[in-house]
């Protein structure tokens, strides 16, 4: 049974390179980089030369706008909730209806506790309004928070000129970038973004290290306070091995980008022109001029995401789902539902993400299983006709169950 | 992914009587596409006899959905309607070596179609008689719509209430903030503050027995204690029955999903101490298993 990884928007493999510049962290330069003797002299030294990785992947002006944190949701909690302890008479937030729940939930919270939350809508290409946006920047609003890539459906979302806008009205601008550092260049010293997010398992680094961008001079209060670690700034022994290893990621992201942006695309293209191409009724979700390389989301209708997904792992292909069983709520993914996707195709909605480590037999592999998995399952939907293989004559009226 | 068991996948992945059966004279739809569930029983009735001799299914849903409705085709097929009326939810998740908390309500699903094809055969109206929230306790899957009409009709104030009503909150503890949410809201409408530390209102619990009792009416009463845990457990696939009292030891069978279940001995602690705070005096809850083999008169008397 083959063995394909289309999943890399959740996480991804850890390169052998980047495992093997961690190694000796762990069993010979052990000790703490605050301490003064052989177990640590060259640990700190290691902690700068990944600083600068970091920073020469993302163009920022100095290695101190680098703070290395535990995870792209520690990254964007430490932004925002600065944002709002550095500007206490500042009370709303602005932030769209279609990000990560590391920012949504966190929002939701802010809103109990009397914050006024601004979720931009989309329209069903996932694309926001700019003219709203505008409209919505005041001098009431102490922080932006809008993610760089959509995590589901790949769109990109055009940060660089909303953190211009957001600027010009005096208001701070995050983004949440952790889908796309590493596949979208980027140079944020010439940008007006205040701070970023960024995930090392995004990028083969592993898990449990994140980092955020502070550009200098954004006032900023940290969310962890105690030792000196990172500038005082995020207090909290250095996990030493994974800044080296995601200093490594960074430097294999920055000599793949190319291939990230051709090769990887290449091979994302030909799934998902085959799948329209083969299987009916099936749709590609998002913005599809303005997207990441490596994301394609497709919408299969009149069937459930994760009954696809079982299917598939069986098959031995690994992908996700926007459903809501998968995530064991009772609502798809609020992403599909922003985009006004109807629940008939939301519920079969499948995430397909690359990475370098694929290759095009694999696509060949998922085109072959893929229009049987969606047959088979059609075969036993009560909005499918089976006899003349096509959806019922209006499946939302011909199918009215009971609510139950 | 979800702790399917084997029977889940094998239903999944090899679904019997999958399509609607061609001359039906019942059916029964259920489900709600917003949640992604959706289910169509069709069956074939035996006017005479009222014996279902044939019977499909069309699911839109997931794994566990689509589980559920191929081992309630099984389960029904043969059976009077009489009899099928009979199949409980926690049947179709028994058939199925039980399924995780947050897709427990796919077994009832299934249970709903089936009343919804029963009485669409017999000419009557059915309706649903609940509705379904947002998992909040996971350990006992109890949803937000339960809890929120156990505060409002028993006026709960704290978690320990609920808990105490719904068992809800009683087993990680990781939902109470989810669980202070729900009243904190419910209070605002009632025009009462929540307040974390408000005196717990009284227990649901049978009145303390007076005065000595006989061996019949004390086993009896320990009996009426166990009783009173079912209905919490059949809600989550198990059951439990008095089997033996012994002196100071009460013998209980923990069976369907409490068979196995790592909460069992957190509920058998719960059953021991409600029977100390009724009988007002030491009892211990031990499995039925780790009773000491019973000897008959025969045996006893040849010693």
């Amino acid at each position: 049974m083959p063995d394909i990884y289309l999943d890399n928007n959740a996480t991804t493999k850890v390169d052998s390179a980047v495992v093997d510049v961690m190694i000796p962290y762990f069993t010979e330069q052990f000790g703490n980089p605050s301490s003064i003797h052989r177990f640590a002299d060259g640990v700190a030294k290691a902690i700068k030369k990944a600083r600068s990785q970091v920073q020469e992947l993302i163009g920022a002006e100095h290695d101190s706008e680098i703070i290395f944190t535990s995870c792209g949701t520690e990254s964007d909690s430490t932004a925002i909730l600065s944002a709002i302890k550095a500007q206490p008479n500042r009370k709303e937030i602005i932030t769209t209806s279609v990000e990560h729940p590391a920012v949504l939930a966190l929002c939701e919270n802010l809103e109990k506790e009397g914050y006024t939350i601004h979720r931009m809508p989309v329209d069903k290409c996932g694309r926001l309004n700019l003219e709203a946006y505008k409209n919505l920047l005041s001098d009431e609003v102490a922080i932006v928070s809008v993610m760089w890539a959509n995590n589901e459906t790949g769109t990109i979302f055009p940060v660089v000129e909303m953190a211009e806008m957001a600027n010009a009205a005096g208001v701070m601008f995050h983004t949440d970038a952790v889908q796309a550092v590493g596949k979208i260049p980027m140079m944020l010293q010439d940008t007006k973004i205040d701070m970023l997010s960024i995930s090392g398992h995004k990028l083969h680094a592993p898990k449990g290290i994140g980092v955020l961008y502070l550009k200098r001079g954004t006032r900023f209060r940290p969310l962890l306070r105690g030792g000196h670690q990172e500038r005082g700034r995020r207090a909290g022994t250095e996990n030493t091995a994974s800044i080296v290893g995601l200093g490594k990621a960074c430097e294999l992201a920055a000599e793949h980008m190319e291939y990230e942006n051709v090769q990887v695309k290449a091979m994302r293209d030909r799934l998902e022109q085959g799948i329209i191409a083969t299987v009916p009724h099936c749709f590609i979700t998002g913005d599809l001029n303005n997207r990441l390389p490596n994301t394609t989301d497709i919408a299969f209708e009149y069937i459930e995401g994760e009954a696809i997904l079982m299917l598939l792992n069986k098959a031995g292909i690994a992908a996700s789902s926007g459903s809501a069983c998968t995530s064991g709520s009772l609502e798809p993914s609020h992403v599909m539902r922003a985009m006004d996707i109807p629940y008939t195709a939301a519920h079969g909605t499948i995430r397909f993400s690359f990475s370098r480590y694929n290759d095009m037999s694999e696509v060949d592999e998922v085109l072959k299983v893929m229009p049987s998995i969606v047959a088979t399952l059609r075969k036993l939907s009560p909005y499918w006709d089976s006899v003349n293989n096509c959806p019922v004559a209006d499946p939302e009226q011909a199918f009215q169950p009971t609510y139950a | 992914m979800w702790d399917y068991s084997d029977k889940v996948k094998d239903h999944f992945f090899n679904p019997k009587n999958a399509g609607a059966v061609a001359d039906a004279n019942a059916i029964g739809e259920v489900g709600s596409i917003s949640c992604g569930d959706a289910l169509r029983l069709t069956l074939k009735v035996n006017d005479d006899t009222e014996v279902i001799e044939d019977a499909g299914f069309q699911t839109f849903g997931c794994g566990s959905a689509i589980a559920s409705s191929s081992v309630l085709t099984e389960i029904i097929k043969g059976l009077t309607l009489d009899e099928a009326l009979k199949v409980t939810n926690q049947e179709i998740a028994a058939e199925l070596d039980g399924l995780p908390p947050e897709k427990m309500h796919c077994s009832v699903m299934g249970r709903e179609a089936l009343q919804a094809a029963i009485a669409n055969y017999r000419g009557e109206e059915w309706k649903d008689d609940h509705e379904e929230g947002a998992l909040v306790c996971k350990c006992f899957a109890i949803d937000a719509v339960m809890i929120e009409e156990m505060v409002w009709a028993n006026k709960l104030r704290t978690v320990e209430d609920v808990t105490n009503y719904t068992k809800a909150g009683g087993g990680c503890a990781a939902c109470h903030e989810d669980i202070e949410a729900i009243l904190e809201k419910v209070l605002k409408e009632r025009g009462e503050a929540f307040d974390p530390n408000a005196k717990p209102v009284a227990k649901p619990e049978p009145v303390a027995a007076k005065g000595p009792m006989t061996n019949l009416q004390r086993i009896k009463k320990i009996e009426e204690v166990i009783m009173s845990f079912r209905p919490q457990l059949m809600a989550d696939g198990g059951d439990v029955e008095l089997v033996e009292v012994v002196d100071k030891t009460a013998y209980v069978n923990m069976t369907g999903a409490c068979n196995g279940c790592q909460m069992s001995a957190m509920t058998i602690a719960g059953i021991q101490q409600r029977l100390m705070e009724v009988m007002g005096e030491f009892i211990k809850v031990v499995p039925a298993s780790q009773m000491p083999k019973l000897v008959t008169i025969e045996e006893a008397s040849h010693a």
